[in-house]
Parts: structure tokens; sequence; C-alpha cells
């Protein structure tokens, strides 16, 4: 390490690494994990999240995982709330459309309509 | 790809307390849900809330396990990370209501606290230099860098942080002094020897954040012109001793330590010392005879260390905690340091709290902080519904601070008036079982031990002071038992040649001086009032009580009760060894311990 330079590079490439320590205040994006969601694939929608944000370079949206959110049918689930907006429940969330959700909504702020199944707090 | 980050303490409590079988349980299970892969385990240094351990704390959401154990473990993979299920047995119940706390952040313990000293302790992982950097590690050195030695010595100067080794000397002053001092090579040296029974604060930050001291010893060998450090740290650290190897290594290899530190020209490395465990080797003067190969005692002061330290050359000493402080200040600046704390001790003060207290652990707070905070707020209260009686500081050094001080802003000046000391932070917390007389005993006896034996009055003196205490707990104690000791606290004050000496008296002088009541109460009454001292106890059959059960008769281990069934039993008082097994089998309140 020779300057002031590195080691500001080596904070930023860490900072990434310990990003699930942060708090975040931007969002949070709730995976359902129940036993009828992991059946669905919640764990690849899970990681699909995970990886576009992380892609996307989205580090102020928290993602985190919950029980069933009692919506099997419309399993793998997820819950998107930005902060200040009112949060909206998404079905049928496979691995495109969990990307497709980071992209319009997170990112575009565009609620994605045709996946919606509920607005507003269960 | 990571999704979750499980922060398990290593600290030392939750060491001995099963950490490590924790995670062995929690890598198993993470293995057998196919999950190893997206969540990453971390040890961190001590997370403060010892007495909750073992503790997990699962990131993204932060949710605080706590007691978790091997058999209890499982269900943080099985049920939390893989069914997004919180395991709410393992919450923290808060102790006011029937509801559980999810994260550090709804727990009283942890939302008054002001961690600066230890603002990594549990953050952090540290091993890794990565993540000391990621919070602001090392700018703290590249400001220093920048600015250069006057300016920083006038950082530290205005940020008015004084020693937290005991004493409170303004560091600033300290620094300049070293700097100012004639003769070289001059050396920077961290006291790590921590010798106060019951201060754990200096282990865990360099269990839990070494890179911080080895920051701040860079920065304060640039200041005073030095080339070598020493960090001397106790055997009986083995973690940190480890922990801060490992930090030493990485730091050379990051090129914090060796030569042309960051390009500036300016060569620097650190060793470590390890000490025997002696107390008084955490004296400065006799802690540098130790680094030197020599016998640890002190000698007198003047020439003080900046002047002539190790082999006779200016050296710098400075406590772990202090030198913890050291690089934020830079960051940010001494207006920020003074931002929170009194005027004349800005900043924080860690804290050990233990003893009578419902919560006990490390605390970090505002100096000014009161004992009602500390005590009641952060501590949770006396456990039991028993009255609060007192909290000793400064340990062998120090003395009492009462329940009339609760609501006294604790700092170095406010705590010297009652005549105790801030000394390192330790805070034993004492309730009403708690015998005066007993505890200033202990702490003597300590000294007694611990006293190098160079000089007379300490040597003879503490010795002398400690058969006093000693008959007058055993209830032989004469009407001038207190004025004797009084002479001769003050006689050993005044006359031993460090500060071990002349602060050996405090605790015994502290408690005649709150407590002088309890003093007379073993002289005059031969009682002692918290029935603590054991041969001032006695155990008799209240007669009209005792229906003669026999349960008593049975229990005693020494047949020391005899009477007939459905009589009133008797003790003999001089084969009552005072177990007090009778007391505690009886079913009829008929056993009396006055
Ligand atoms: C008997 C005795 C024991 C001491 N033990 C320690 C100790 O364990 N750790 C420590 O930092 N200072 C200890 N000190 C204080 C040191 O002598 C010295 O004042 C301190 O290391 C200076 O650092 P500071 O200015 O940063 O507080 C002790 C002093 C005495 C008299
Ligand atoms: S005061 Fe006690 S510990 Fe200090 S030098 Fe004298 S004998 Fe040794």
């Amino acid at each position: 390490m020779k300057s002031l330079e590195e080691l500001k590079r080596i904070k930023e490439e860490t900072l990434k690494a310990m990003d699930l320590r942060q708090a975040k205040d931007r969002g949070k994006i709730v995976v359902a994990m129940g036993t009828c969601g992991i059946a669905a694939g919640a764990k690849d929608t899970l990681m699909a999240v995970i990886d576009e944000l992380d892609k996307a370079g989205v580090h102020d949206v928290q993602v985190v995982q919950s029980g069933c959110m009692g919506l099997c049918d419309r399993e793998p689930t997820i819950e998107v709330s930005m902060k200040d907006q009112p949060s909206v429940i998404y079905g049928d969330v496979d691995d495109a459309n969990a990307r497709r959700i980071v992209r319009e909504h997170v990112q575009g702020g565009q609620v994605v309509a045709e996946l919606v199944i509920k607005r507003g707090n269960l | 790809m990571i999704r979750n980050q499980l922060l398990i303490c290593a600290g030392g409590a939750c060491i001995t307390s099963g950490e490590k079988s924790v995670k062995d349980v929690l890598v198993e299970e993470l293995a057998k849900n196919g999950i190893q892969d997206e969540v990453q385990i971390i040890e961190t240094g001590c997370m403060g809330a010892c007495d909750l351990g073992p503790i997990v704390v699962v990131y993204p959401e932060g949710t605080f396990y706590q007691k978790v154990t091997p058999q209890n473990a499982g269900p943080i993979v099985s049920e939390h990370l893989v069914k997004g299920r919180v395991v709410s047995g393992l919450l923290y119940r808060q102790p006011t209501s029937e509801t559980r706390a999810q994260t550090r952040e709804e727990i009283s313990f942890y939302t008054l606290q002001v961690k600066r000293v230890l603002r990594n302790c549990g953050v952090i992982d540290p091993l890794s230099i990565e993540e000391y950097i990621a919070r602001d590690g090392y700018f703290g050195l590249g400001k220093a860098l920048e600015i250069g030695p006057d300016a920083i010595i006038q950082t530290i100067q205005e940020s008015g942080l004084r020693g937290r080794g005991g004493a409170g000397f303004p560091t600033g002053i300290k620094w300049k002094a070293a700097r100012d001092a004639s003769g070289s090579p001059k050396y920077v040296v961290c006291n790590g020897d921590e010798g106060d029974p019951g201060a754990f604060m200096d282990r865990s930050v360099l269990e839990g954040d070494p890179h911080s001291v080895i920051e701040a010893m860079v920065i304060a060998g640039f200041a005073i012109g030095a080339a070598t450090g020493y960090v001397y740290v106790r055997a009986e650290y083995p973690l940190a001793i480890e922990r801060l190897e490992v930090a030493l290594t990485r730091a050379r290899e990051y090129g914090f330590l060796g030569r042309n530190i960051l390009g500036s020209g300016f060569d620097f490395d650190i060793e470590i010392r390890i000490g025997a465990g002696a107390f008084v080797c955490g004296e400065e003067t006799a802690l540098l005879r130790s680094i030197e190969g020599k016998r640890g005692m002190p000698s007198a002061k003047p020439p003080f260390p900046a002047q002539a330290g190790l082999w006779g050359k200016p050296t710098l000493i400075n406590n772990v905690e202090t030198y913890a402080n050291v690089p934020p200040i830079l960051i940010n600046g001494a207006e920020w340091f003074r931002s929170v704390g009194t005027a004349k001790s800005p900043g924080t003060k860690v804290f050990a709290l233990a003893g009578k207290v419902q919560n006990t652990g490390l605390v970090e707070v505002p100096m000014g902080t009161t004992l009602r905070e500390l005590v009641f707020d952060i501590g949770g209260g006396i456990p039991g519904g028993k009255a609060f009686k007192g909290a000793q500081t400064g340990g062998p050094s120090g003395g009492i601070i009462t329940a009339d001080y609760l609501d006294m802003p604790i700092d170095f000046d406010s705590v010297k008036e009652l005549g105790t000391i801030m000394g390192s932070g330790g805070l034993i917390i004492l309730d009403e079982d708690n015998c005066m007389v007993d505890v200033a005993k202990f702490y003597l006896a300590f000294t007694v031990d611990e006293s190098c034996g160079k000089c007379t009055p300490c040597r003879e003196g503490t010795k002398q002071m400690y058969q006093i205490m000693e008959r007058i707990t055993d209830g032989k104690g004469t009407p001038n038992d207190i004025g004797k000791l009084k002479t001769l606290g003050r006689v050993i004050q005044q006359t031993s040649l460090c500060g071990l000496g002349q602060s050996a008296p405090n605790p015994v002088l502290s408690t005649i001086r709150f407590f002088p009541d309890e003093y007379r109460a073993h002289i005059e009454d031969r009682k002692c009032p918290a029935h603590a001292c054991l041969h001032l106890l006695t155990y008799s059959v209240v007669s009209e009580k005792c229906v003669g059960c026999t349960a008593c008769a049975r229990q005693c281990p020494v047949q020391a009760i005899t009477g007939q069934v459905k009589k009133a039993h008797v003790i003999d008082q001089a084969t009552c060894i005072k177990c007090g097994s009778c007391y505690e089998v009886c079913r009829f309140d008929a056993i009396l311990k006055e």
C-alpha cells in the first residue's frame, strides 16, 4: 500500500462484502420462505433478487426472508416496500420475474402491474 | 453469492460459554441444508452483553439471538435461514414487559451506549484488516502523515483526551513531552497489562479490534519521532496475543508497519512483549523494566518515562483504551471528540459492569453518565429485588461510590472527590448482602499479595492493615482499630514509592468513611450486619417455631444439631461450622441467622 487512494479503494471494495451488515433505508424486499414458497422455488428467487441488486449496484435496499405469507397458490411471493410508498406483494416470482421487479420497480420506480397480488400491507 | 451473514461473538466470555461448539453446530447445519455457500459465518470480538452469551446475530435483519447452545442452535439455520421464521425462543426477553427484542437496537443495554472505543468490537472480523479499513481504519494514520507531528499533537491536546489507564493524565501533554525530549532512539509503548481484577476492556479491544491500537501506535511513533513500539500484554490473554500477532502481520503486509509507511518515508514497527501477570507490572516504570528483561519493580519519578524510559531513552506509554481513542480523533477532529463527555473529561469510558446487577458485561458510555443510568438503565438494576448499596470502582486502588451519589455524573475528577478513582473502569455493583468491611479486606488481600516488596510502607504496612481487618472480621477488633487503620493508611499513602502502595489503603479508608457503622457493628457488637462475615454469624433455633421435624439435624454435616422428634432442637455453637444448611432446609422459619 503506497497511497491513500489505494486505501480508499480497499474500503469501497470491502464495504460491498460487509453490505449485509449496513443499515439500509431506501427500501426492503421480503421473500416468503414458507414450505410452499421453498417448494415453488423461493430460494432461487431470493438469490436472484440479491444478485440483481448487486449487479445494479443497489446497496441501500435490504433483502430479508420471512415465513409463509399465506398466499400459497401464487408462490414464490415477494413484498417490495420502498420508502414512502405503499408496499406491493408480487406472486409467481421466479428468477426472471425477480430480476424484472428489481429493474423496473426498485430501480425504475414502476410497479410491475401484471405480477401484483396486492398493494398495501397485508 | 452471500445472502446472510452470521456474526458470532467470539469474546472471552462467549468462548467460555461454548461459542466454538455453537459455531460447529451452525456450520454443520448449513451444510446439511445445502446453504453453506450462501451464508457466511464471521467470528467477532466481544459484543459486550457477556451474560447473554453465546450470541449469534443474523444479518441483514440484525436478529439478535442470545444464550445460544449447541442444542438449540440448529433452528437458527433450519428455521430462520431456510424458512425465514425468526426463532423467537432465542430472542432477548425485555425485562419490563413480556415482549422480545428482535435486534440489538431494541435492547436498552445497547441503546444507551455510545460506542467509540468499542466501535468495531462485535461488528467486524478482528482478523480482517480489510474490514477494519472499511470502517475507516488507517485513515487516521493517513491524515496524521499528511498534517505532521505538531498538528497531530495539537489535535490530541485540543481533544482533551485523558489517559484511560487509571490516572487520567492529559494524553496530549504526554505526547508533547515525549516529542520535545532529547535522546534517541525513542519508543512507543502500549500498556495492556490490565491488572485490575474485574476489568477486561483492554483485552476486549485487543481481541476485537487489534488494528485500532496498532494504528494509534504508528501515529504516536510518527508524532514523537520513534521507530519502535512495544505492546505489553499479560500471558493470561492468549487470544489477545494471537489476534494481535495476526493483525501485526497483516499491517506489515499492507505497509502500515515497516519501512516508508504509506510512502511518507517514516519507518515504524511493533513487537509484542508478554508479561507474567504481576499487578505491579502495570505500573509504567515497572512495566518498562519488565520489557527490558529485568525484574518488574517500580522506580522513583521523575525522571518520567517521557524523559528516561526504556533503556533510559524517551518513551511514550499509554493504555490500550487511550490508544483506541486516537484514530477517530484524527479523522473527526478534536471538536467531535469533545461533543460527548464532560468539560474536563471529554469522550467516553468503557466500564466492566459486574457483581450484583442484572446485565453484566462491557458498556461504553459518555463521561458524566450517572451511576444510576449505568446500574439501573443499562445494567437493569439489582437482581432479586435487593437494595443497591454501592459501586466499587478502581479495583484495589479505588473505593466505593454509595447510593447517595447515584445521580452524580461520573468522570475522573468527581470520583476522586469521593476518595476513589476511575481506575481502568472496573465497576463492581454491591447490594445489601455485601459486607463493606469484607469487601475492603478482599482488595487489601490482593495488594498484600501483589506488593513488589521494594519499599517498607507498602510491603509491611499493607500486611499490618490486613491483620487488623482480619481481626475485625473475626470479631476480635478493638475500639482503636479504626484509628489505627486510618493512621497506617495515611502513612502508606504518603510514603510508598509507587501507585500500588500509594493507593492500597483506598478501599479501607473509603469504606471507613462511608460505612463507619458497619465497622463499629463488627467491633463493638461483634456482628456483621450483612451476615457475610462467617465468624460473626450465629445460627440458632427459635424454639417457639421449631416443630421438631428433624430436617435440620439430618442436614447438618457436623451433627451440631440435637433434639427429639416433635420437640424443639438446639444447635451446639461450638460444633457449628456456619455452613447455613439448617437455614436453607428449615420449612418453619425456625432457624435464626444473625
Ligand atoms: C499498581 C499500578 C498498576 C497499574 N496497572 C495498569 C494497567 O494494568 N494498565 C494500564 O494501562 N495502566 C496501569 N497503570 C497506570 C500506568 O502506570 C500508567 O499510568 C498508564 O499506563 C499510562 O497510560 P495512560 O496515560 O494512557 O492512562 C497502573 C499503575 C499502578 C500504580
Ligand atoms: S509501593 Fe509497593 S509495589 Fe510500589 S514499589 Fe513500593 S513495595 Fe513495590
